[in-house]
């Protein structure tokens, strides 16, 4: 919805300055020879057909089509010049997605370590995943870590996009807000760690001076957790606002003017104008999130690598230790398979819920 | 009189709201500024000056030593137990990275794009739909297949190795460019293929400058996102002679698990490591945050 704005707004300067190509070609030129695409043919007005009305004619005819055949069996025909379009990213596809995926499923039944050569073993992985203890508490340190991070992290966004709404819509402001998600997972895990740290951390330096006793964020078995969960609200809650916030702007002004002048609060208008008309955002931004922070991983790989007493050891970092510190690839594939299943019945309980394909405004 | 009424408890409400946007600005900045304050601090002083917000002794001494262009002969070397670190072979390893993965990835995802976008052949919904679920599938499921192919082909400790997953194409850049692509009148090209122009022709001439904005926006998210990228280059490019910046940091970090950890020396790679970014919302704040913006929800 907002891009198709901003393509809009993209058109309306293109109109005004004019469509002009790069570079004009040259008669002599080869990319002339092997295309011949006419120079006078290009319009100065491309939206308005009206202003040339030659366009419509072919008025250069291809010369000499017969000693280019090849090459216009190849790209004047829509199939097999597709085939040739899509082809890199076909093979791309194929090799790093498609096979990955049906790959990852195989070996989910086999007992692998890289060393020797895999070997069949039906559903043996799965039936231990079923009686793994650290399996499932692994899932409830994920499930746990998803519900500290993304209501906090949601109604941190909805207010700063809000305050963004109203009162400051500068570039400047929004780059600062942004700047967190621009820098990596790591480097913000890092920054955290060391802003928390219990000797010489700031964090710590200011409690103290504030008479608190230092805290160990990162080495307390029940602070952990919410410690990293905190460093990606931080790290997250400017994107979240800003997509947020691009979802307010496409709501019709008329609408809060008119529930002013019905003599509703501010906050009636949120509750009753803003949530409601920003249902397809919300989903989209749940949705996604959702998603990704099941698969918290960066953030623990630089700070607590699982511990303290296990209190971090989420799903992806379980999967990475079984696969990659352990070498069971069988077991971490047949567990990625599970979370993969898990996530994809996630997301269609929440579009089932959010009912996303509706929007107030139809 | 309603409006003199409430007048007074307006301007209270919308300097609480000023007041809470500059608190969100201090906690964006805030630990980005510790960060650079620690990584011009003499080590010597991170205790006594915990708690300050400029740095004590303000020195270079720091990003010299990570980057390895600090003078041998300083006796500060000699002093401390610093934390090896080679970073400037990291920063340029996360260059190449970055260009191996984005440059081929753009143009092969915009010429799928415009395939989907426009041609009409056997197989474009099915195929579209397929590349439409590679969004879906969490990271992990395809980095172990993906780590064994890769070394089944000698490719560990690589850059082939670590950009060939996004060389070719990711679903996101296809997506997003069939999304621009569509977006906008296709009576220019058809012109075009009525005066005559080939498919490939009308692809460089008219479709790729005329969304150049596009273009931009994803070359924007695609680099950052590379640059970013922790999770796949740690798995594949651990030796020191191909690890990126946060593998470098990570790594770095690690090293002294033990201990107390190199701060100045962390921090000074931290810092280094946002230099780019920065430079980048510097030039070009406003197509950064309009490509983020409007990204997002399609």
């Amino acid at each position: 919805m907002r891009v198709s704005k901003w393509i809009s707004n993209t058109l309306y300067s293109i109109k005004r300055r004019g469509f002009t190509p790069h570079s004009k070609p040259k008669r002599s030129s080869i990319i002339h020879k092997l295309f011949p695409w006419p120079t006078a043919a290009v319009p100065s007005a491309m939206s308005d057909r009206k202003l040339s009305p030659t366009l419509s004619a072919p008025r250069v005819i291809p010369r000499e089509p017969t000693r280019r055949s090849l090459f216009r069996a190849l790209f004047y025909k829509d199939s097999v010049c597709a085939w040739i379009f899509i082809a890199p990213a076909l093979i791309g596809f194929t090799v790093f997605y498609l096979a990955p995926c049906l790959r990852a499923i195989f070996i989910s039944l086999t007992d692998w370590n890289l060393l020797r050569p895999p070997k069949l073993v039906g559903f043996d992985n799965y039936a231990r995943l079923w009686t793994d203890a650290k399996f499932w508490n692994a899932m409830r340190i994920t499930l746990l870590y998803v519900l500290y991070n993304i209501p906090i992290q949601t109604v941190v966004g909805l207010l700063l996009a809000g305050l963004l709404d109203r009162l400051g819509r500068s570039v400047v402001l929004r780059s600062i807000i942004l700047a967190p998600y621009l820098i990596a997972n790591v480097i913000a895990a890092i920054l955290w760690f060391w802003m928390l740290d219990p000797l010489l951390g700031f964090i710590n330096a200011l409690l103290q001076s504030m008479g608190v006793e230092r805290i160990s964020f990162f080495s307390d078995q029940h602070l952990a957790l919410p410690t990293i969960a905190a460093v990606n609200i931080w790290r997250h809650m400017g994107f979240v606002a800003l997509l947020f916030y691009t979802g307010m702007q496409g709501i019709p002004r008329s609408l809060y003017e008119a529930a002013q002048i019905e003599g509703a609060g501010p906050w009636r208008s949120f509750w009753n104008i803003t949530l409601p008309l920003l249902r397809p955002t919300l989903v989209f931004v749940l949705v996604t999130s959702i998603i990704g922070s099941f698969q918290i991983f960066d953030t623990i790989a630089v700070t607590t690598l699982g511990g303290p007493v296990d209190s971090t050891r989420t799903i992806v970092w379980y999967i990475y230790e079984s696969s990659f510190e352990y070498y069971k690839m069988g077991y971490g594939s047949a567990m990625s398979c599970a979370l993969f299943v898990s996530l994809t019945v996630v997301t269609i309980v929440q579009m089932r819920i959010l009912r996303s394909g509706q929007s107030e405004l139809g | 009189m309603n409006s003199t009424s409430s007048r007074p408890q307006l301007n209270l409400a919308r300097w609480l709201g000023y007041a809470a946007l500059a608190l969100f600005a201090i906690i964006s900045l805030g630990p980005i500024w510790i960060a650079v304050k620690t990584a011009l601090s003499d080590s010597r002083t991170l205790f006594s000056g915990a708690s300050s917000f400029l740095p004590r002794d303000p020195t270079l001494f720091n990003l010299q030593r990570v980057l390895g262009i600090a003078n041998p002969a300083d006796p500060r070397l000699a002093q401390m137990s610093y934390g090896k670190i080679d970073f400037l072979r990291a920063l340029v390893n996360s260059a190449i990275f970055t260009i191996l993965a984005v440059g081929p990835q753009i143009a092969f995802s915009a010429m799928a794009a415009y395939a989907f976008a426009r041609l009409r052949f056997p197989g474009r919904r099915s195929i579209f739909f397929l590349f439409l679920c590679a969004t879906m599938i969490p990271g992990i499921v395809i980095y172990i297949p993906n780590f064994i192919l890769i070394k089944d082909l000698g490719w560990l400790n690589t850059y082939q190795g670590m950009a060939a997953p996004y060389a070719l194409m990711t679903p996101f850049a296809v997506f997003f460019l069939r999304q621009m692509f569509l977006s906008t009148p296709r009576e220019l090209e058809e012109c075009a293929r009525v005066d005559g122009a080939s498919y490939i022709s009308i692809f460089f001439r008219i479709v790729l400058p005329f969304h150049r904005s596009a273009l931009a926006t994803l070359t924007i998210i695609a680099s950052l996102s590379a640059w970013n990228d922790f999770f796949w280059p740690f798995l594949v490019g651990r030796s020191e002679s191909v690890r990126v910046m946060a593998v470098a940091i990570n790594a770095f970090r690690q090293q002294q698990a033990g201990g107390t950890p190199d701060w100045s020396g962390l921090m000074a790679c931290t810092v280094l490591g946002i230099v780019p970014i920065f430079l980048l919302l510097v030039l070009f704040g406003r197509k950064v945050v309009e490509s983020f913006q409007y990204a997002g929800p399609k």
